[in-house]
């Protein structure tokens, strides 16, 4: 199989990372050679074997839903990267 | 005491609690050596000022019953640790100061020990040679521009180099136990569910667990005893009866059932590793233990397999860098375009390439043909050494498959940087626990690790094994201090 640019462009958008066409074209280099190294598990039949989501076979304990963490809006907003006392800070969405 | 930096841990507890030596004494011998270490890089951010206070408030009213009492030490710079900087090795979280702490190093400090400072890694933990780290490579103290391995370089590198007297890694394919190899150090990556996950920066979280790192197998087991606890935190940590491990510790190992996996014989594997491997065996039918041919059918699989699930889990786990709640934040002329300058330029390149990885993998169309087909062959290796284990109580296979190599020399090639973890991956994948110990060198005088896995949740044995190799292996790192002037 080949990954061209077209699809490394896809997969930045959908990853949220912006490449230009000398980034794309190593990318698209590098995720080949991964790919093909990939491909070796098409030797294996699977048709019947159960996936393996999670090697801890036990059920997801269940907890109370009770608030633990209270007041701490200051810790939350504590590392954002622009400056505010109450609020998360974007660049404006709404023209 | 000259010697201080010298000593294990369990003698640097003995002598504290002897009162031979003061927190304040073994504080400062690492803290100056530490300094005298620049050249390793083996620290991100250094807390020596923070550290000597914290000593010398334990020797004002030293509380001797504890496990770590009074005792220095660095951690990887992936555990959340609060009022300290946290990167994981990333600008992308350059400015990050947590405002809580991991559970596994609050289990640290409960028991007295004193944070030294946070230790390099790869960012993110994704990388085998810790030249993925934004803040350089890591020199292994071996020699001079070799990699210590990775992704807990610094981590392997500060024990080595007796920047610490033990130290805590996480492991996702190998991070802790390729480069405890790469070091002659001990590391141990615990049963899934062992120790929890809760404030260590995520990677690939159905892999990644922590585990501890030391010069010896009895310090080892000291801190795995320390930082394994049931946690209500993490969804995932497991609640099962834990061991006094360093109490319980034995070296007879006499009856015990040791499998040899042919599989792990790989092509172009050097001489050296299987001589290696060949005198292991000996080691243990030495100690009286008895070694028994088994298969492990599937084990060429798991690297590929690992190249879909970790990949997956990271470009899940990483979506939450986003330049708007914490971390870097690049200047975009709107929302969309400030999320993906800030990713492309907070993230360094193998971030970059194993998020598209796991993007790709689980995007429309595509999700069957990898990521659920990764899921099945998962499932096979599993069940390969459920198979194995119906037969022996533990399997021994080299580390790694070559010795450290020199700074630069792989990371042109992203595959052939991959198969350093073709011993390790399986085990991930499996969620069992492995430890790494130093059995020998090249003809570099490089050292070399074997690695016992064991059944899961059954560290007491694999850590009784290594335990009784040690002995056997009588190894002696060959540190010659060539990065202090």
């Amino acid at each position: 199989m080949s990954i061209d640019l077209k699809t490394i462009k896809h997969i930045s958008k959908l990853s949220r990372i912006s490449v230009d066409e000398k980034k794309a074209e190593k990318l698209a280099g590098d995720l080949n050679s991964i790919f093909d190294f990939i491909e070796k598990l098409n030797e294996l039949k699977t048709d019947n074997v159960e996936p393996l989501t999670s090697v801890a076979e036990t059920t997801l304990k269940l907890r109370t839903d009770v608030v633990k963490s209270k007041n701490i809006r200051e810790q939350i907003v504590k590392n954002s990267p622009q400056d505010n006392e109450d609020y998360f800070v974007v660049p404006k969405v709404i023209e | 005491m000259s010697d201080i930096t010298k000593q294990s841990l369990t003698e640097l507890i003995e002598n504290i609690k002897d009162k031979k030596l003061s927190s304040t004494e073994v504080t400062k011998a690492f803290i100056d050596r530490s300094e005298k270490s620049k050249e390793l890089n083996a620290y991100i951010n250094e807390d020596f000022t923070s550290a000597l206070d914290k000593a010398k408030k334990f020797d004002q009213k030293p509380n001797l019953d504890l496990k770590l009492p009074g005792i220095p030490m660095a951690v990887k710079d992936l555990f959340c640790t609060k009022d300290v900087k946290t990167t994981a090795g990333s600008k992308i979280l350059n400015n990050f100061v947590p405002t809580y702490e991991s559970t596994v190093t609050d289990n640290i400090w409960r028991e007295g020990a004193i944070l030294l400072g946070k230790l390099n890694c790869d960012e993110f933990a994704m990388g085998s040679s810790n030249e993925t780290s934004f803040f350089g490579n890591v020199q292994n103290p071996i020699d001079k521009d070799l990699v210590p391995g990775g992704s807990s370089g610094g981590s392997a590198s500060a024990v080595a180099g007796q920047l610490t007297p033990i130290t805590i890694g996480t492991d996702t394919g190998g991070s802790i136990r390729q480069p405890a190899s790469f070091t002659g150090t001990v590391g141990l990556k615990p049963t899934y569910g062992s120790c929890s996950r809760y404030g260590i920066v995520a990677f690939a979280s159905s892999l990644d667990q922590a585990g501890p790192m030391a010069q010896n197998v009895k310090d080892c087991a000291l801190l795995q005893e320390v930082i394994s606890t049931y946690d209500p935190k993490d969804s995932t940590s497991i609640d099962f009866k834990r061991n006094q491990y360093s109490k319980k510790l034995t070296n007879n190992i006499k009856g015990k059932k040791i499998g040899i996996p042919k599989e792990y014989r790989v092509d172009g594997m050097p001489k050296e590793i299987e001589d290696l491997w060949q005198k292991g065996i000996q080691y243990v039918k030495d100690c009286g233990a008895e070694t028994i041919d088994i298969s492990l059918p599937h084990t060429s699989y798991a690297l590929p397999t690992y190249y879909i699930v970790a990949p997956a889990e990271a470009s899940s786990n990483l979506a939450r860098y986003d330049g708007v709640k914490y971390g870097f934040r690049a200047k975009g002329e709107n929302l969309i375009d400030m999320y993906e300058k800030t990713r492309s330029e907070g993230f360094g390149a193998e971030v970059q390439r194993r998020i598209m990885i796991g993007t790709y993998v689980l995007s429309s169309g595509y999700y069957d043909a990898y990521y659920l087909k990764a899921q099945k062959v998962r499932k096979l290796i599993k069940n390969d050494f459920d198979e194995a284990y119906k037969k022996v109580d533990a399997i021994l296979t080299p580390s790694t498959p070559s010795s450290a190599f020199k700074i630069g020399e792989k990371t042109n090639d992203p595959v052939s940087m991959y198969l350093n973890d073709i011993f390790t991956v399986p085990v991930n994948l499996a969620g069992l626990p492995g430890i790494s110990i130093p059995a020998g060198h090249d003809s570099k005088g490089y050292p070399l690790g074997l690695q016992i896995i064991g059944k899961a949740f059954d560290e007491q044995n694999i850590l009784n094994i290594a335990f009784a190799m040690e002995e056997k292996i009588n190894f002696k790192n060959k540190i010659t201090d060539w990065w202090i002037k």
